[in-house]
This record gives structure tokens, sequence and C-alpha cells, in this order.
């Protein structure tokens, strides 16, 4: 009913009927081209200087970088910050990168492969794609990367391979298509930095319903 | 939300008197339109991002039947849901028989101006469903039985005690004047609300036509956590939201970020594309999307299309005088500042909101910062001869510009009006060349002394050059 009463007001306003086969193939045609519109300058670079951007525009973002030789350095690295902070606990993805790790040098940590809960003090994923332009990573949801992973605990670390990082927002657009034959993930995550808030005062505070800090652990690959 | 749009005068003239509005008014003047020209001063592809966005909407316009259609086709391919509401009472029902059909006691909620349109609150409360505020800045309006004053930042009108306060009274703790403690009460208190919700409740930013996918954009990651944890995700959100591509939408997130809080980019910006997957450990069931149109549909093809380009950014309102003498309440009704005044006659009525496309001085700030190159006080303009037409306006409005007509119609008599008027002016104003008070005319002069006209009149002057 609705449905009829909507689509009948439109095509009124566009003085037209229901849309002929050439019109609705025009638009088929135009969604299936995946033009871009224009890229900023800033994103197209040479792959070194995308690193070297994405690292400043992430660290921008109050997001915190450490760059490591290997993925091998991450059990460490993790088990480290996390003393600091006087926690014990990560919970990870199950990705097989993430898996593969040997966690016996953590020895005051400990691992859980399953979803966030409430209380989860740390997690650790990996990402998809690393975007120089603002220095945001690209998270997708599947059945080794739950996303409350990603919201739910204090603190979140992500490994990112350099490889892995692209100028535009639009050449990781291409990457998921092409790595899921267009068929998206539940939900793809786009985030700069760690969560934050100006609702009181208009002053802005780190930390909000999100993780307070997005720690990025950049591989050398 | 009860209406006071018809109240417009009253509610403006207790706001510039309301000192914790004008110190937390002040808050904005200096924050969002600073941010911007910062951000958009780092981005030298802007105002082709604004030529490419206003350019991509009029095309979407152009086929938005079709892009609908093809962005419904695609969530339900996903096994999603597509509901589509005329009206907002439709809306409200739809979202009620979604929450009964899971035997839903609470819902989270992200922020959305298209629930606040609808008034889905009041609804879902009056038939038994709670529905829980996640955002900050609504989380603190809620407590406070207040509703936003600003399409992003809803507590824009608050003060820091403001919200001590509150939070002192309802979360029964000590009370603290830092914001940092009090933010973290919220996330505290919210934490189990979240995980105990049987529906969540986000709106979109963007709908995307290519892949069924609906996106939110956010600082907070509230409303991730609203649409991930509870079994089912209703997407409330408004027809001309449509976009084509992933690439489309990018254009669109380029400019919204900056345009609105003057990020480079907003935190967390998320795509729902259907409910969980076969092998997913997380994320809803249950995934609907509640297409609302409430009179949109009818401004196709209107002197009134070009509003629907509007990204909701604040942009207008920000960087708009009146909105930063008055905020957000003074208009009455959800959509404040100049997308407002050309929004809510049209939702509300013009008989209802006549006054607020008349609250702007036309000053032209909004037009030349919006993303999307709303001619926004073009469309006010609109509003005001549909008053007219309709002889909605005042008596006193009808009868003056009815006597300016008459005189601008005969150019002689208009110049000895103008010649007399600048002398009679002059002569109140004696040597101190300000007037105190003018009889039957004391708007002019209740709050400052007006000045003199100075100098000849524009067509003396015009001759004089005329004859060099």
């Amino acid at each position: 009913m609705s449905r009829t009463e909507i689509l009948g007001n439109i095509r009124r306003g566009l003085k037209r009927g229901e849309a002929t086969q050439d019109q609705k193939q025009a638009v088929t045609n135009r969604i299936n081209k995946h033009a871009r519109n224009i890229v900023p300058q800033r994103a197209q670079l040479p792959h070194e200087q995308q690193i070297a951007l994405f690292v400043e525009m992430a660290t921008e973002a109050a997001a915190q970088i450490y760059q490591l030789e290997s993925i091998n350095d991450v059990p460490k690295t993790c088990a480290n910050w996390l003393q600091d902070q006087q926690i014990d606990t990560l919970v990870t993805a199950s990705d097989e990168e993430i898996t593969s790790l040997d966690w016996s040098s953590a020895t005051n940590l400990t691992c859980v492969q399953r979803v966030a809960e409430i209380g989860d003090a740390a997690s650790l994923t990996t990402s998809f794609a690393g975007i120089a332009e603002t220095g945001t990573l690209m998270l997708h949801s599947g059945a080794t990367s739950p996303t409350t992973l990603n919201f739910l605990p204090d603190n979140h670390f992500v490994i990112l391979k350099r490889s892995d990082i692209v100028g535009p927002y639009e050449d990781a657009w291409q990457k998921l298509r092409d790595k899921t034959k267009g068929d998206l993930p539940r939900t793809v995550n786009m985030i700069t930095g760690p969560s934050r808030s100006a609702d009181i005062e208009q002053t802005l505070q780190m930390g909000a319903h999100g993780p307070k800090d997005l720690v990025i652990l950049l591989i050398n690959d | 939300m009860q209406i006071t749009s018809p109240a417009f005068k009253e509610n403006a003239r207790i706001a510039l008197h309301d000192a914790g509005l004008q110190k937390a008014l002040g808050n904005l003047k200096e924050g969002f339109p600073v941010k911007r020209s910062t951000a958009v001063a780092r981005m030298p592809e802007f105002e082709q991002l604004r030529d490419e966005g206003t350019a991509l909407k009029n095309h979407i316009l152009e086929n938005l039947d079709i892009y609908l259609e093809q962005f419904e086709a695609n969530v339900i391919k996903n096994g999603g849901h597509v509901h589509w509401c005329r009206t907002p009472e439709d809306a409200c029902k739809k979202i009620l028989d979604i929450c009964e059909e899971v035997d839903a006691k609470t819902v989270t909620k992200g922020k959305s101006m298209v629930s606040e349109e609808i008034n889905l609150n009041d609804y879902l409360e009056k038939n038994g469903v709670e529905p829980i505020e996640t955002d900050l800045g609504e989380y603190i309006l809620q407590l406070r039985g207040d509703h936003p004053s600003h399409i992003i930042a809803p507590a824009i009108h608050l003060n820091l005690e403001d919200v001590s306060e509150i939070f002192h009274e309802k979360h029964k703790r000590p009370k603290s004047s830092d914001p940092k403690v009090l933010m973290q009460e919220a996330r505290e208190m919210l934490r189990e609300k979240f995980a105990g919700a049987d529906v969540g409740i986000t709106g979109a930013n963007f709908l995307v036509a290519e892949t069924g996918s609906t996106i939110i954009v956010t600082n907070e990651g509230n409303g991730d956590l609203t649409q991930t944890l509870p079994k089912t995700h209703i997407v409330v959100t408004s027809i001309e939201k449509v976009v084509p591509t992933l690439e489309d939408m990018t254009l669109f997130l380029r400019l919204l970020a900056r345009s609105a809080t003057g990020q480079e980019f907003t935190v967390y910006n998320t795509l729902s594309t259907g409910p969980r997957r076969a092998g997913d450990q997380d994320g809803p069931e249950n995934f609907h999307v509640v297409l609302v149109d409430n009179g949109r549909s009818e401004m196709v093809g209107s002197e009134f299309q070009e509003m629907l380009r509007c990204i909701r950014c604040s942009a207008c309102m920000n960087h708009c005088p009146v909105y930063g003498a008055i905020g957000g309440h003074s208009y009455g009704w959800v959509y404040p500042g100049p997308m407002g005044s050309v929004l809510t006659p049209k939702m509300i009525g013009i008989e209802e909101a006549g006054l607020l496309p008349n609250a702007s001085t036309f000053c032209g700030k909004c037009e030349s910062v919006c993303p999307v190159r709303i001619p926004l006080p073009k469309l006010m303009r609109h509003w005001r001869e549909d008053e007219f037409s309709k002889h909605l306006s005042p008596k006193a409005v009808r009868w003056g510009i009815g006597g300016w007509a008459f005189f601008a119609k005969r150019p002689t008599l208009y110049r000895l009006l103008s010649i007399s008027s600048n002398l009679f002016l002059r002569v109140m104003a004696g040597k101190k060349g300000h007037i105190k008070k003018i009889p039957l005319a004391g708007g002019w002069t209740d709050g400052r002394d007006m000045p003199a006209p100075r100098g000849k009149t524009f067509m003396s002057q015009y001759k004089s050059r005329k004859q060099r």
C-alpha cells in the first residue's frame, strides 16, 4: 500500500510512469561500472608514502602505532602493553594469522578465542586494509572475526600488514569486491582512532562506548 | 514531541534571555565552524567534491524510484526485510510489530533524527516497550525528558552543570563536574543495557543500492553496539538517503565528516548488509529496514526538491546567526536552523511552522557552507510566498507588503516618500545621529538605538554620479 503510493508520488513528481527498461538498464549500468568520483590527490601516492601518510593520519586520530619487523613480534608487544595496564586476558579473533602465533613468551597473559563479552579488557583482531587518506582501518565480519571484538573491549589491538595499506577508500572497496566476489560480509567497519564524544559541553573526551585505546600493530611483510 | 513552532517568537525571546543557553551556544560558535574551515582548507578538492555531490544527488533524485527498488531487492537478497511507510504512524506501528514479534521488552537506540521525526520513543513507551537512547547526548536528554536541539550535537543547549546534576540524580552516584568521569558513568550504565536489549534501532546516513547496505557514521561506537548485540536490528531511515554505489557513498562520506564536525573522517563508519551469515559468531539474526516517506515523495518534482539533497551534516545551523542566537528548541520541532525552516513546514504544515522560514535575514551563509549546495534562502522564500498566497501571514505583514508594493509600482511617489522619511528620521535623531524610540515601531529600537540614515538617497547619488 505505502510502497505503491510512495513510488507513485515519486513518479508523478518526475512526470513519468514506471521507468522504462532502458531507464532501468541505464541505472544498472551506472551501478555496475563502480565509477569513481574525484579521488583526492592526497590519497594518490606511491606505496611507501601511503604508509607514511597512514601512520601520520592514524596518529592524528589518536590511534597508537607500533611498527613491527615481523608478525611474530605481536605476542610480545601485546603482552608488554597489557602488562603496563595490568590486564591479564586477551580475547582474540581466530584468523589463521592469529591462531598460528606463538604466545609462549607471553607468560602472564591468557589468550582466548571467542566473541567479546561485557567486561572484556582487551581484544586482538586482524584488519583487511588500512586506508592512508585518513588513517582508517577496514575490518569486516566473518566466521573467524566476530564484530563484537571491535567494539566491546576497552582496548583493541589490530594487526595490519604494510602490504594491505592502500591510498583512497575506493581502493579498499575494490580490494573487498575482489576478495568477496561482490557479496559483502554482514558488516564492514571503517575505524579511525578510538571512540570519543564531545556531547558534554562540546569538549572532546576519549573512550565513549567503544574502545578507549586503539593499538595498530603495523607489520613489515 | 510537542510542536511549539507557532510560538517561535516567544520561544526566541525566552532563549535570548536564558543565560545558560547563551553560554552553551557560545561553545558552538567557537567549535564547529572553526573546525570545518580547518578541515576544508586541508582538502584542496573540497569545492569539486561539493559540485560532484550536488550533481550526484540530482541524478539520484531523477531516478529515485529505480534506486529504491534496487536497494530493496538487494536487502531482500541478503536476507533482510524492507518496510515502506508513508506516514510516521505507519512507521511506528511497523516498528512496534517487529518488536512484538520477538517479544521485545527493551530496545537500545543509536542516534536517529528520523526516529525523532516519527516520535518513536513515545509510541514504544505507550505500548509497553522501553526505548533506551545510547548516544551520550541523547542519553542525557532522555534522562532529562528533553529533546535534541541540534541534529548532530543533540545536547548542545546544555552545560556541564546540567549533565552533572541529572547524572547525580538518576545514577545515584557522587556528583562530579569532570566530563571524563561523567562519560565513564554513562558508559558503565549503558553496558548492561546494550547486552540486555531484544532489539537495536539505528538510523542510516546512506543506503547503498548496489549492495543493499545501510551505513551509520558515529564517533562513540554506541550505534555499533546497538546493532551488533541484540537479535534484531531495525534501521529506521528515509527514502532520500539512497545512493548508487560504495564509491558514491564514499564521496558523501568525504563531504559529511568535514562539513559536520570538521573531522577528517568520523571514527566509525559501519556498513550493515543483511543479518548474520552462516558461520558468523555474532551479529543480529534479523535485519529490517523501515523506509519512511513523511512527505518526501511529494517534494520530488516540486519547488522543494532540492531539499532532498540534504545529508544532515548540520553545517547550515552551525553557521546560522539566528540559530546561534536562539538555539534549536526555539524552532519548536525536530529539525532546527535553516534546513529545519525548509523541512518543518513540509512535515507539520505551513500553518504551524510559518514563522520559521521568516526567521532568516537571508544572509546566505547556510547556502555557502552546504556540502550539496542547497539554495536554502531560495527555498525559505518559496515558503514565504506560499504563506502569503494562502493568506496565512499576519495582517501587519500583508498590509506592509501591500503598502510597499503600492509605492514600489509608483517610482515618483516612492522617491518622494524615501526623501521625506530620510529627512524625518534625521530630524528625529538630532545631533547624535541615533534614534532612541520610534512611535509604533518599537521593535526597531527596544533593544538598541537605531542609526539615522546618512548621506543622500540611492537615487540622488545615482543621478549625481551619472552626471559626472
